[in-house]
């Protein structure tokens, strides 16, 4: 990428248009207004002003970065312009709202919206102020900038770390409460534990949080701890004496996070709640599914839309295998999920043999019409005595073991995890088997793959019936966990779900599919206001993710080389010299 | 020779003639008992199928968007069909106001001229600014790049506009002049459909004449033959897609209106089921040819009126409307396995595989 030098001015006055473009998008959308009550630092500002704010700041920040070569005082009037042009958008904003009623046409053009925009205060004052905010945020992000190197990233991560904590503070007050909650059955002879949980429980609720978000002194306290422990470790260890750690110490080092991680995993839901023991249900559920589509689009590259179609298989077999209300079969659960699972399975055989010829684009709208069409028929009249038509299927099996019934949610939890670790370790063997060797060869290049010997029929359609296997499983569970399945449960926005967890994680990489779920099915959850925007968010990161980091938060290594081989400097657009970017129809 | 027969044939290739031929008896065993039970009159199938023309023509405009993008950028425009609701969904508060006036009933044909100016207007800013934005830093990046980028950018517009204007259905308001039918012998037609059957005619006319006759539509035929070679005779790449994108976002939201006129409610997620019928139908006709888009459509929307009672009704299967977007799905899946370059589609399909 070469860059032309541009004027700073215009560039932060374009910068500045963006940064204020997205900051009333935010406000029209109705993200900023939800928001408005969730204060990141109590009575000083609310996670709406961030979300208003931070556009401004990032993109001034942007724009001197561009134009770096400048003197300083030149750069802190770009900063000063970017955040008066965007916080300026903001303004007219505000103005047009209160002489027209925008609500006619903008549902989210509230009077609260903006009374958060203008901080509280009425009239042109309030307007004055938003703008004066604005140049400050431009003024804040070229001193940033102009910090050094280390105290730089010290400074932005001890501001990320308050306002992650500020913003979580609903999380860690309903997690303190619920161990006192366990504290307060404690045997006699651990009274010293209960007053300690009880100390910190009080601690965290009076002097580190208020009613909503952080206490100010308490933000600044924890600011000031976070940047110094930051700054002070990036002074003390620099990066060449990470890597003379003896190759035992690393492996005993290694061993120790793993089993340290592994324990913790398993005493979660008890840590956490029953609350959270739900959301991790609903984690599993989608690393389950995510796993299963990591094969296909990650190793095998078949961008599958109708993904949902066989977790829709697997949960209303289930439902019709077990259900005593439809009263065919009356099995039970484990009785059951192998017929499941083999319909899941024969299901992807049967799509996956005709779209083999199929390549990229025409695949993933043939898969998005399967998964239709399995819905449409859940939902018909003309199945309805099978399939229950809208009603669904209701009092499906729960998994026994002995006398053990699986059926709160911390016990759910377990079977999730046992899936999870079948099912990973599954496709972790698969990953660097000749198999999954064959389906990264024909993702890269299918052309070449053939001729090399693989047998391009069998690699695909193990590709679909192994996600369709994983899938199932995650249906069975999914249809065990409600006792009931519902065709509106099995929408096409559950393969987006999937999709974009996979994407941001990291196509092809098993961990980044449980770092996609963590980020986009729990966030969701936690941040109760955020769950309306979730799509929006999804599809703004698969765009932004696509554009600037394709290879997701945790890369698979030849992914990552795969994309980035792609990155050769061409004038003219020139499809043809580009590895994997053949214009091919489906012939 | 014999053992060259069976070489050639796969097991495959057997299972999905099989599913073909299988499907292709219930169609036909499906039509012959719905028309000896006799339970519709020639009327009501005459009824059904003038629906589906108006239908046809509507899905004609949005299929125009695939295919023309197909034919410069070689990919799916996934993010079309949000491009297609963007137009209507914003011009129902400006044509909510006007009926609110009383302009609409006064001055009927000014008023939806305007609405339709304002709808198109609104999906090409969408339709460039997604070209803009989400596919132009993407042309060299591998092909899945991009289409995971559309689809993002789909969702991401759908919410937006639902975020923006709210997640309700909006009524879309018809002019007096519009509501009412005439009787043709025995078959009763909708002033609504009469106008979205010739409003479709005539946007094609003019997208056909702008695709053949002009330069900026010569420019557009010859990046889709070879880009570089474009390039290089002097032709501006960027300008020409943007225009492409353009031209698609018109058609879409015209489109969008006559698709107000047949369904008059509209909300954020009206877009995606014509968007995937429309797709289907440039695909049936040809990806990437004009005049194959306007048959293919035309095709899917009768298909899909009459289809389901007359495929499926003589089956016994109650309320066969509920599929008829199943009967959509399943043509596209069929084209697709049988007949990929579509009917009219050999020159481009083949020129690039």
């Amino acid at each position: 990428m070469h860059t032309k030098p541009v004027s700073p001015w215009k560039q932060a006055l374009l910068l500045g248009l963006l940064g204020g473009a997205i900051a009333v998008l935010l406000s029209l959308v109705g993200m900023v207004a939800a928001f408005g009550e969730r204060y990141i630092v109590s009575g000083w500002f609310t996670m709406g002003q961030v979300l208003f704010l931070a556009p401004i700041l990032f993109l001034s920040y942007t724009s001197v970065r561009r134009v770096t070569p400048q003197p300083s005082w030149i750069l802190l009037l770009c900063g000063l312009l970017s955040g008066l042009v965007g916080s300026a958008l903001l303004a007219a904003l505000v103005i047009i709202g209160q002489v027209v009623n925008l609500r006619t046409m903008f549902v989210n053009a509230s009077p609260e919206l903006f009374d958060l925009l203008t901080f509280g205060v009425e009239g042109a004052a309030g307007i004055l102020i938003l703008l004066l905010v604005g140049m400050a945020m431009g003024v804040f992000a070229v001193g940033l900038f102009l910090l050094p190197m280390r105290l730089r990233s010290a400074v932005t991560l001890a501001l990320m770390w308050t306002f992650l904590i500020g913003l979580l503070r609903d999380l860690i007050i309903t997690i303190v409460a619920q161990w006192e909650i366990k504290a307060a059955a404690f045997p006699e002879w651990l009274g010293w534990a209960k007053t300690a949980i009880d100390a910190i429980a009080n601690f965290f609720d009076e002097r580190i949080f208020a009613a909503s978000g952080l206490n100010p002194l308490s933000a600044v306290v924890i600011f000031l701890l976070i940047a110094t422990i930051i700054y002070m470790r990036a002074s003390r260890k620099p990066d060449s004496e990470k890597r003379q750690l003896s190759s035992p110490k690393q492996k005993r080092r290694r061993i120790l996070t793993f089993s340290g991680v592994g324990i913790l995993v398993l005493i979660l839901p008890f840590v956490l709640g029953i609350y959270f023991a739900e959301i991790l249900d609903n984690v599993g559920l989608f690393i389950l599914m995510g796993l299963g589509l990591n094969i296909v689009v990650g190793f095998a590259g078949l961008l599958d839309l109708g993904y949902v179609a066989f977790y829709a298989i697997g949960a209303y077999t289930m439902g019709v295998l077990t259900s005593p209300e439809l009263g065919f079969f009356n099995l039970t659960f484990w009785q059951a999920l192998p017929f499941a699972l083999l319909f899941s399975v024969l299901a992807g055989v049967i799509l996956g043999l005709p779209v083999l010829k199929m390549r990229g684009d025409y695949l993933a709208i043939v898969t998005l019409g399967f998964g239709e069409i399995v819905r449409l028929l859940a939902l018909s009249d003309w199945l309805s005595p099978w399939l229950g038509g809208t009603q669904g299927i209701q009092l499906i099996a729960q998994p026994t073991i002995g006398n053990f019934v699986f059926n709160t949610q911390a016990e759910l939890y377990y079977l999730f995890l046992i899936g999870i670790a079948i099912v990973a370790f599954v496709s972790w063997r698969l990953k660097d088997s000749r198999l999954g060797r064959s389906w990264m060869a024909l993702r890269e290049d299918e052309d070449v793959a053939v001729a090399m010997g693989i047998d391009h029929v069998n690699t695909k359609l193990l590709a679909f019936a192994t996600g369709a296997l994983f899938s199932g499983l995650a249906g069975t569970i999914f249809a065990a966990k409600l006792q009931s399945v519902y065709p509106h449960s099995m929408n096409f926005l559950v393969s987006i779900n999937v999709l974009s967890l996979i994407i941001i994680g990291g196509m092809g990489s098993i961990p980044g599919v449980f770092v996609g779920a963590l980020v986009l099915i729990a966030a969701p959850e936690i941040l109760r206001e955020f769950a309306e925007f979730r799509f929006l968010a999804f599809g703004a990161l698969m765009v932004a993710m696509m554009l600037l980091r394709p290879e997701g938060l945790w890369p698979e290594k030849r992914r990552k080389l795969e994309l980035h081989e792609a990155e050769t400097p061409s004038d003219i657009i020139d499809e043809e010299s580009v590895p994997g970017l053949e214009p091919d129809a489906a012939s | 020779m014999r053992r060259n027969w069976r070489q050639r044939i796969t097991i495959t290739d057997l299972v999905v003639w099989g599913i073909g031929i299988a499907i292709g008896a219930v169609v036909v065993i499906g039509t012959i008992a719905t028309l000896r039970s006799g339970k519709y009159a020639p009327s009501t199938w005459l009824d059904l199928a003038i629906k589906g023309l108006a239908l046809g023509g509507v899905y004609a405009l949005i299929a125009m968007g695939y295919t023309l993008v197909y034919g410069v950028l070689r990919m799916i425009n996934f993010a079309h069909s949000e491009v297609f609701m963007s137009g209507p969904f914003t011009a129902v508060f400006f044509a909510n106001y006007l009926a609110r006036t009383g302009f609409l009933d006064q001055q009927p044909a000014l008023s939806m001229l305007m609405i339709l100016l304002l709808s198109m207007a609104v999906s090409m800013s969408i339709a460039l600014l997604l070209e803009r934005v989400a596919y132009r830093p993407l042309r060299t990046a591998p092909r899945l790049v991009p289409l995971i980028t559309a689809i993002g950018a789909s969702f991401f517009l759908q919410y937006t506009f639902r975020g923006l204007y709210g997640s309700g259905f909006q009524a879309y308001p018809i002019p007096e002049v519009l509501k009412g039918s005439i009787q043709i012998g025995a078959i009763r037609v909708f002033y609504t459909q009469i106008a979205a059957i010739l409003g479709a005619v005539a946007m094609m006319i003019i997208l056909y004449s702008i695709v053949q006759r002009t330069k900026m539509g010569k420019a557009m035929r010859t990046i889709s033959e070879d880009k570089e070679v474009a390039a290089m005779m002097g032709i501006d790449v960027d300008r020409t897609i943007a225009f492409t994108f353009a031209l698609g976002g018109l058609s879409a939201g015209a489109a969008g209106i006559l698709y107000s006129l047949l369904f008059p409610v509209v909300n954020f997620y009206m877009g995606f089921i014509p968007g995937l019928k429309a797709f289907t139908a440039a695909v049936l006709g040809g990806i990437g040819n004009v005049a194959g888009a306007f048959l293919g459509a035309i095709i899917i929307g009768l298909l899909e009126s009459v289809g389901p009672n007359l495929f499926l009704d003589g089956l016994g299967i109650p309320t066969p409307s509920q599929l008829k977007d199943g009967i959509a799905f399943t043509i596209l899946v069929f084209i697709l396995i049988f007949r990929p370059t579509g009917l009219l589609g050999e020159r481009v399909a083949q020129a690039k595989a």
